[in-house]
């Protein structure tokens, strides 16, 4: 599942397979589903029976021909579908093994007592044990003890995450590996609609439903076929006030090159492959309608941490106040920091070593460090009877209750001020029940975001940060990082409110969460990406899941559903062009001898009718497992306004489309001759 | 070719695109119901009307309401004409002593009418008595026309309105468009063609004597009135059977001028309309750009095809341009521009005999109505036409800017992509269905008066025609036959309704979908690349279903008229 295990897209253990199931699709209950494909498979057989019986005056050699590559436009269909799902099988086989080894130890009565069931066995409401070394059975919510768990089943990544009861990290999936301690879960999911049951689905495209605008797509293949069905279908009548007539199997090889075989070949193998990148992105989408509403979003919304900005904040400055010196300043907010372990910590001795030189200053052996706690706020260390604190303003002047009144208060209060105006946190120092001065935190933004917002701004894309900061703090990052609009002091209230209100202007929505009281919102959002590591209702609320837990992604996901609608529209562009070169082809072929003027309109010089017939049909066909990589992969994507775009894929695929075909169908005119074949 | 020819092609264009902003805020102020200067004077007139017939013209109607009552409101007309063809021999102002119509071309003729096609199996003067003129015809002239009008309103209320349940009110919309734009354009047109030499009177016939010293009977009538709307209304069916070819109809070359003019004028102004509904006028605009680059490649071809002749008479001594058919005091440039002004809309009045054409020169005008004559087209019925188009351009190609695709605000989904289809492919199933039908039957077989492919294309001239609601006919066909009225007039049936509920259907469908704001990711419908895409969907979609029936016609025709070949 992990990214580094990505596939190639043709491997003989992927190909032979796909061959195999490329005839099994021919059945006419699953055929259908793709109605122009069902006609051209209806036309091959119908060809097939007339081979037998007709007697048209065309060469039987020539009619065969015409009548396997028919049968091979088929098959080549089938099989760019069972290729790409084939990628999917491989995957949704290894986690099967996975699903089929979980037993349980479900729980009877409160105490411990437990009976080994099978993971079948457990319904939503059950409580099961798991201790070192078990499989987690089933979904759940952690109810009892901390757990560390490798998740790598599901997301590839080896690295244990903590799983406990309360809070944000609650949420267990079948088929992890509890690492260390015990737990106590509570199903909540039934056999079958489990994480991996749903993620066994999804890869293998069993459940697959055709999306709204594939839908739609369809209904214009099929309006398309229907028209070509008259054109060519009035051509027998015509012919005959020309005083002469058609025989069918030129007729039907004209049907078949008309008819938009290409994209209607493609369509599925697209859709398919196109939740398949998402699913090698460590990204799941329950529905495709997800990945397509990704590719419409207006608005996106993004937490500031994490995704805009760097996790951890960074010491970039010392304020003192009160007639202190910086340097000392420095020292205290050194000492008081050397035993600090976070990144925040380790930012403020870096700062203090390299300006101030404080290079020597060591915590001496019998220092007493202060620990931080969630009721104090703020953490320190006490040396030779003195007592050094840093912590938010509020909780050191808790803290300190005698430093309240005085100046230096507030000369901190107004650099404080200024630094949240700046974007940064302040962090206060204090000696001995003296304010020192404040430690400027910044935010550091990510580098290469404010590019990317760019980048989104071409595309028509606004960006809202969203941060439980200040205003203040708030815009000041938020100008710097580039983001169109920012929301401050958020509440999961004010991020639903805003999602609603975005939406009743006509705006696509797209946010990610991981918190249960974000799932609110990421139900409400058209795009709702939920953390992996996050709880068991956001994970249910969103309609799509990061493995990775990384909320950046959000962006890719954007591209990735653009990529899917492009690819999409481009071969539809492609096919639909394509007719032009093989109307020059067969129509000269089929009246020639009605009216021996028409020969004018061979504007490709194509050697015989039948050879232009011929490879017209052999084109067509042909044409199909050329285009398969484009499929799976998709058009190249590059962030650009719809202008630009448009221009470029229109000259590609549109352009592209008209032409390719005349330079292929008499290359392949000059091998049919060259061979012999017509 | 020459220059003169090429300045009244280009003067003509840019005086079209001049008039279509003033014409397209006029047409506005109905689409809006707002007031305008005519309201003073003929305000108590509309609302007489409403009080008349019981309308309430602030009732909303949702898009089946409005689609029923524009079918009941044709219909009835429809049957009215009827009657009055079959029993205007008893029936008076029939100076002229004309009996009642046969069944059939009663049934053709009423059809013809109430669908915009003016498709005549007959000659006006040798057949229907003034009262049918005037009552019968020149109604329809007026209300298929504001139907028309009207149901292109209905659709570009679709595309502005947001979450709204409803698309306008059919009787006002008809009764504005009737009332302030169509009577009073017709007047200032009427006096002018009077002043130009159009006969207006109820007298009958004149017998003169010529100068050679021979009786002649020249037939007079209500003229001037009937070309005004037959132009303005996209109608054409003339008040006699030479149509604008005759000098009583269209006298001179100013009033040739005017009378092409007046043919799209009010088309072009609908797209002006069109955008200023939606909130951008470059909406407009580039939907008038694409029709205009249609407009003119066809004018190109069929002047350069006409101007340059027929080589087998050029080897026979005959020097110059192809002057069969045309008028002389009209010329070849008039003539072929003519051709396509009257097949880009659906007017159907002719000032030459397209069948007299070269094979391309009448290809261009074949090709023109086998698109659905959307290149500006008939009143109403050629933006709503084009908008099926533009429905299907913006799902094919807008996927390719990574969106679903979105035309002024409104998604595009599968409701609106079936409906489109579904209304687009009527064309091809009734034109080509029929002709090739005409062409195995000995009824059918019967009809063309040229042999080999100039008489294949005589059919197909005929039911394209009748289906695209233009009614120029290719002549050398003998329609007044039961199997020609009878098949002709239900192919004008369902090229007119067949489209139009599936349009309306639309429309009640996007007016009731939110709006979608543009952004910098929307695909782009107002530049010169969208206008490109237009023009190529449009010529690809029509040029594939037509060209196996156009191969074996004109353009077998013009093949075998290089090798010295004619039919």
């Amino acid at each position: 599942m992990a990214r580094s295990t990505q596939k190639s897209l043709f491997t003989a253990d992927l190909i032979l397979p796909a061959c195999r199931d490329a005839f099994h699709k021919l059945d006419p209950r699953e055929l259908i589903r793709n109605p122009v494909m069902f006609t051209t498979a209806t036309v091959a057989l119908l060809l097939t029976l007339l081979l037998l019986i007709g007697r048209d005056g065309l060469a039987p050699g020539f009619k065969l021909q015409l009548v396997v590559w028919l049968w091979l436009t088929v098959l080549f269909g089938t099989f760019a579908e069972a290729l790409a799902e084939g990628r999917g099988k491989a995957q949704a086989a290894s986690l099967r093994a996975t699903r089929a080894e979980l037993t349980a130890r479900r729980l009877k009565g409160g105490g411990d007592a437990y009976e080994t069931v099978p993971a079948s066995a457990l319904r939503a409401g059950d409580v099961v044990l798991v201790e070192t070394g078990d499989l987690i059975p089933s979904d759940g919510e952690v109810v009892e003890g901390v757990a560390s768990v490798n998740e790598a089943a599901i997301t590839g990544e080896s690295a244990p995450v903590i799983r406990e009861a309360g809070g944000d990290r609650s949420a267990v999936t079948a088929g992890t590996r509890v690492l260390s301690d015990r737990i106590r879960v509570r199903v909540t999911v039934n056999p079958g609609q489990g994480f991996l049951d749903r993620m066994i689905a999804l890869v293998e495209g069993a459940e697959r439903q055709k999306t709204p605008n594939e839908i739609a797509l369809t209904l214009l293949l099929v309006g398309l076929t229907i028209i070509f069905l008259i054109a060519v279908g009035t051509i027998p009548g015509f012919a005959s006030y020309a005083g002469g007539s058609v025989p069918v199997a030129i007729l039907a090889a004209l049907l078949i090159t008309l008819i938009p075989t290409t994209i209607a070949a493609l369509l599925s193998a697209i859709g398919i492959a196109g939740m398949d990148r998402l699913v090698r992105f460590n990204v799941l989408a329950k529905s495709g309608r997800a990945v397509e509403a990704a590719g419409d979003v207006d608005v996106l919304l993004l937490d500031k941490t994490g995704t805009i900005t760097v996790g951890d904040r960074q010491a970039t400055e010392f304020r003192p106040v009160g007639g202190t010196s910086a340097a000392a300043l420095a020292e205290a907010a050194l000492l008081a920091s050397l035993a600090d372990e976070t990144p925040e910590g380790r930012s403020i001795v870096q700062l203090a070593r390299e300006t101030f030189g404080c290079a020597g200053v060591a915590l001496p052996d019998d220092a007493r460090i202060i620990p931080f706690t969630a009721q104090t706020r703020l953490s320190g260390v006490g040396i030779h009877g003195s007592v050094i604190q840093k912590g938010a303003v509020d909780s050191i002047l808790k803290a300190n209750p005698g430093a309240g009144g005085t100046a230096a208060a507030t000369e901190l209060r107004r650099i404080t001020d200024d630094i949240a105006r700046a974007g940064g946190t302040p962090l206060a120092v204090a000696k001995d029940g003296r304010l020192l001065g404040a430690i400027f935190l910044k935010d550091i933004v990510k580098a290469g975001i404010r590019e990317r917002f760019g980048e989104l701004r071409q595309m028509g894309i606004r960006t809202v940060m969203i941060t439980g900061d200040n205003p203040l703090t708030a815009a000041s990052i938020a100008a710097e990082a580039g983001v169109d609009d920012f929301l401050a002091q958020a509440t999961p209230e004010d991020k639903l409110a805003l999602i609603r209100k975005e939406q009743q202007g006509g705006r696509l929505v797209a946010m990610c969460g991981d918190g249960t009281n974000d799932a609110p919102a990421l139900a409400q959002a058209d795009v709702g990406v939920a953390m992996n590591t996050g709880t068991q209702a956001a994970r249910e609320a969103g309609n799509m899941v990061d493995l990775d837990s990384d909320p950046t992604k959000l962006i890719e996901v954007v591209g990735l559903g653009k990529q899917l609608l492009m690819t999409r529209g481009a071969l539809t562009t492609f096919s639909v062009a394509n007719d032009v070169a093989k109307y020059f082809a067969i129509i000269p072929a089929m009246f020639v001898a009605l009216y021996p003027g028409l020969a004018a309109l061979n504007i490709m010089g194509l050697a015989t009718p039948q050879s232009a017939i011929l490879s017209a049909i052999i084109f067509n066909a042909l044409i199909i497992p050329c285009l398969v990589p484009l499929a799976l992969r998709g058009v190249t994507y590059r962030p650009m306004g719809a202008g630009p775009l448009l221009a470029r894929n229109l000259a590609l695929y549109g352009l592209g489309g008209l032409v390719a075909p005349f330079i292929g169908i008499k290359l392949i005119d000059l091998a049919v001759n060259g061979l012999g074949l017509a | 070719m020459t220059m003169e020819g090429w300045l009244l092609i280009l003067a003509f264009t840019g005086l079209l695109i001049a008039l279509a902003k003033p014409v397209g805020l006029w047409l506005f102020a109905l689409y809006e119901g707002r007031s305008t200067p005519l309201h003073r004077l003929l305000g108590p007139v509309e609302r007489g009307f409403y009080r008349l017939s019981g309308i309430d013209p602030e009732e909303e109607q949702g898009w089946r309401r409005y689609a029923v009552h524009m079918l009941i409101f044709n219909a009835v007309l429809m049957l009215f004409t009827y009657a009055l063809l079959r029993l205007q021999g008893v029936l008076p102002l029939n100076p002229s002593g004309h009996e009642g119509t046969s069944a059939h071309l009663a049934f053709n003729t009423a059809i013809s009418f109430t669908t915009n096609t003016n498709w005549q199996s007959y000659a006006g003067e040798s057949t229907l008595s003034n009262l049918s003129q005037m009552l019968g015809l020149a109604i329809h002239n007026f209300l298929s026309a504001a139907t028309g009008i009207a149901l292109a309103f209905a659709l570009f209320r679709g595309f502005a309105r947001r979450s709204a349940a409803t698309i306008g009110n059919f009787w006002a919309d008809c009764t504005r468009v009737t009332l302030y734009l169509l009577l009073p354009l017709c007047v200032v047109v009427a006096l002018f063609y009077i002043a130009s030499g159009v006969p207006q009177t109820l007298a009958g016939s004149v017998d003169v004597t010529t100068l050679e010293g021979v009786k002649q009977t020249l037939a007079l009538g209500p003229v001037a009135g009937q070309e005004a709307i037959k132009m303005l209304g996209t109608n054409g069916g003339g008040f006699f059977n030479a149509n604008s070819a005759h000098p009583f109809e269209n006298p001179t070359a100013l009033t040739n001028f005017v009378q092409m003019l007046s043919i799209l004028l009010i088309g072009a102004g609908l797209t002006f309309t069109f955008g200023k509904a939606v909130g951008n006028s470059r909406q407009g605009w580039a939907i008038l750009a694409a029709m205009m680059i249609l407009f003119l490649a066809g004018a190109t071809i069929t002047y350069w095809q006409e101007a340059a002749g027929n080589p087998v008479l050029h080897d026979l001594g005959v020097a110059g341009g192809n002057m069969e058919g045309k008028e002389v005091r009209f010329g070849i440039a008039a003539s072929a521009l003519f051709s396509v002004v009257t097949t880009a809309a659906s007017c159907g009045g002719v000032n030459a005999m397209h069948d007299s054409f070269t094979a391309i020169g009448g290809l261009v005008p074949l090709f023109n109505m086998q698109l659905g004559e959307v290149v500006i087209g008939g009143v109403g019925a050629g933006i709503y036409g084009f908008l099926l188009f533009a429905i299907l351009a913006v799902f094919v190609a807008g996927l390719m800017v990574g969106r679903t695709p979105e035309y002024v605000g409104k998604k595009i989904e599968s409701r609106e992509v079936k409906l489109a289809v579904l209304a687009i492919a009527v064309l091809p199933l009734v034109i080509l269905g029929f002709t090739a039908l005409a062409s195995v039957l000995p009824a059918g077989l019967a009809g063309p008066l040229n042999k080999g492919p100039h008489g294949f294309s005589e059919i197909l001239y005929a039911f394209t025609s009748a289906v695209a609601n233009n009614g120029s006919a290719f002549a050398g066909l003998s329609a007044n036959t039961p199997f020609y009225n009878g098949l002709l007039g239900v192919a004008m049936w369902i090229g007119r309704f067949f489209i139009i509920v599936p349009m309306l259907a639309i429309a009640g469908s996007l007016a009731a979908k939110k709006y979608t704001p543009e952004t910098a990711g929307s695909f782009p419908t107002t530049g010169p690349l969208w206008t490109g895409l237009l023009v190529g969907i449009i010529l690809i979609l029509g040029g594939l279903t037509f060209l196996p029936g156009l191969a074996l016609g004109p353009v077998a025709d013009h093949l075998a008229m290089i090798h010295g070949q004619l039919f």
